[in-house]
């Protein structure tokens, strides 16, 4: 079973040398217990491009999907048998980063 | 063996099996459910199935008699439903499921793995991802078998909401894969705060069913819950708030019997006959508050709740209660728990202390957050009454009966009301 593990945040910048060295020890583990699948982070909304081709021309916009106070900055995709097993590696993940995470599961 | 052939086919009439149908959803519907639950690792599969076999009892029982094992019988009944819903929907996947399936007359479960099994349940039920009010109206459902309808009444909801939820609810546990089981030892002090809270709007529902068409107390809620109460305790058993809520059910089922009079109403607490409460329970429910009080930590809101309820059985005769006690405990309630019901039950026990007119001028406050809450309409009516405040007495007696559910409930307020001058 797998989950995306989205990490929200009300702003781009960058994980500080103390949350960057929390979130290797937590990508180690990951990895020593099976868990990681991938992991990544992501430039700010604005450098966004949606696109919808749904009709005769593709039309491209400027930005992200949805203007939030809080967005996406980063994810991790994990392996976990249930969502106890989940939740608690996001428990970790979240006080790693010092950021709020969503988890929700993959089909 | 087909689950019919297993007792003697012996006719009763509609009324007979209809009892007998009530009576195992009473006692064998959350077993029914687990079963199917743990069997089938879906919740939706299973409350169809086991919704299913009660609706197959209600149409064979009359010709073919009362099964002598009925919980077996709908267990088996129930898990033939299920593999055919499962066939049909053609969401068989690999030979090793398909095998599983096959085999379907399973031994009856040992009665430990059974309790265990509801247990899973609950903890299923009442996982922390779920929203609260969402736990309550799962637990209801797959556990203590109330209908949406009932679960709507019961926390002044619509119907389609309480609907709405149960099915989100039911696609989320099965999407995101939450556990089937009871949680392990260490995460078990968190999770059981949420199992407690649901615990308790069960009993409360079973003690004062809001349903019309049901008993006023159901005493089958209120035992399933004690029952699963005692199981978290022996899981926990120096947990605090297990043992408050514990004696808190104890105390409050002590009273069952007198609760409800000989024409059908229900009798408030200063009127009931003190000599027909359960001595016994009540002995186990005083044993549990002493050992919270000799734990000497800070009690929480079900030891603060079972506190006020052993002053209540403590006096032989209402004029005894120590009514100061109540109200100071009911003061460190608010500071836990600032909600307006919590709120109204102060002012009554205010009333008894301080006067009707101080307690009229707390609860006309709660107006705006409970002019909807029948127990509210009700007390205003009470203490207007008592003020010789006739006309308005009888207006809010009037909200008070619109609102009631319980049958019981209505009558003893319809009596009130018919007696003002």
């Amino acid at each position: 079973m797998q989950y995306l593990v989205s990490v929200i945040h009300d702003s781009a910048d960058l994980a500080t040398p103390d949350e960057m060295a929390a979130i290797d020890v937590f990508n180690d583990r990951l990895q020593a217990e099976g868990h990681w699948v991938f992991a990544g982070g992501l430039a700010a909304p604005s450098s966004a491009t949606v696109i919808d081709s749904r009709g005769e021309e593709a039309i491209f916009t400027d930005g992200p999907f949805l203007e939030s106070k809080e967005y996406l900055v980063g994810f991790w995709v994990m392996e976990a048998p249930d969502l106890d097993v989940a939740l608690k590696l996001a428990d970790e993940g979240s006080k790693a980063c010092n950021r709020k995470l969503e988890v929700r599961p993959f089909l | 063996m087909q689950p019919e052939a297993r007792g003697a086919a012996v006719p009763v009439s509609v009324e007979v099996a209809g009892e007998a149908v009530t009576q195992a959803h009473h006692q064998e519907w959350a077993r029914v459910v687990a079963a199917l639950a743990r069997r089938f690792g879906d919740l939706d599969i299973a409350e169809e199935a086991a919704a299913e076999a009660f609706a197959t009892a209600v149409q064979r029982w009359p010709a073919d008699g009362v099964p002598p094992n009925p919980g077996a019988w709908l267990t088996t009944t129930a898990q033939r439903k299920a593999i055919d819903r499962i066939r049909r929907e053609n969401k068989l996947v690999g030979k090793q499921k398909e095998a599983q399936l096959l085999y379907d007359d399973d031994p009856p479960e040992p009665v430990g793995a059974i309790e265990d099994e509801r247990l899973r349940l609950i903890f299923t039920c009442c996982h922390p991802a779920l929203a609260l009010e969402t736990r309550v109206a799962l637990t209801l459902r797959m556990v203590a078998g109330l209908t949406t309808p009932e679960i709507a009444r019961a926390f002044l909801v619509q119907e389609t909401t309480v609907g709405q939820r149960i099915t989100r609810a039911k696609a989320k546990i099965k999407a995101a894969r939450i556990p089937y089981r009871v949680p392990s030892a260490e995460d078990l002090p968190a999770r059981v705060s949420g199992v407690l809270a649901v615990l308790f709007l069960v009993f409360n529902e079973g003690y004062l069913a809001t349903s019309s068409g049901s008993d006023p107390v159901r005493h089958d809620l209120t035992a399933e819950t004690i029952r699963l109460t005692r199981l978290i305790r022996a899981l926990m058993p120096q947990d605090g708030e297990v043992a408050g809520l514990l004696a808190l059910m104890l105390l409050t089922e002590a009273r069952r019997a007198a609760r409800v009079s000989a024409s059908g109403e229900l009798v408030t607490l200063g009127e009931q006959d003190r000599g027909a409460w359960d001595a016994a329970l009540i002995a186990e429910g005083h044993r549990l508050v002493r050992e919270r009080l000799a734990a000497r930590v800070a009690p929480g809101r079900y030891q603060i709740l079972a506190a006020i309820s052993a002053v209540h059985t403590s006096a032989r005769d209402v004029r005894d209660t120590d009514w100061s006690q109540v109200v100071a405990l009911y003061d460190q309630l608010v500071r836990l728990d600032p909600s307006p019901i919590i709120a109204l039950n102060r002012a009554i026990a205010v009333a008894e202390l301080d006067g009707p007119e101080v307690a009229l001028a707390a609860v006309d406050r709660l107006e705006y957050r409970l002019a909807g809450y029948h127990a509210y309409q009700a007390t205003r009516a009470d203490l207007l009454r008592r003020l010789g405040r006739s006309q308005e007495s009888r207006a809010a007696y009037d909200k008070a009966i619109e609102l009631a559910g319980n049958t019981a409930e209505t009558a003893a307020l319809t009596r009130r009301r018919d007696q003002l001058g």
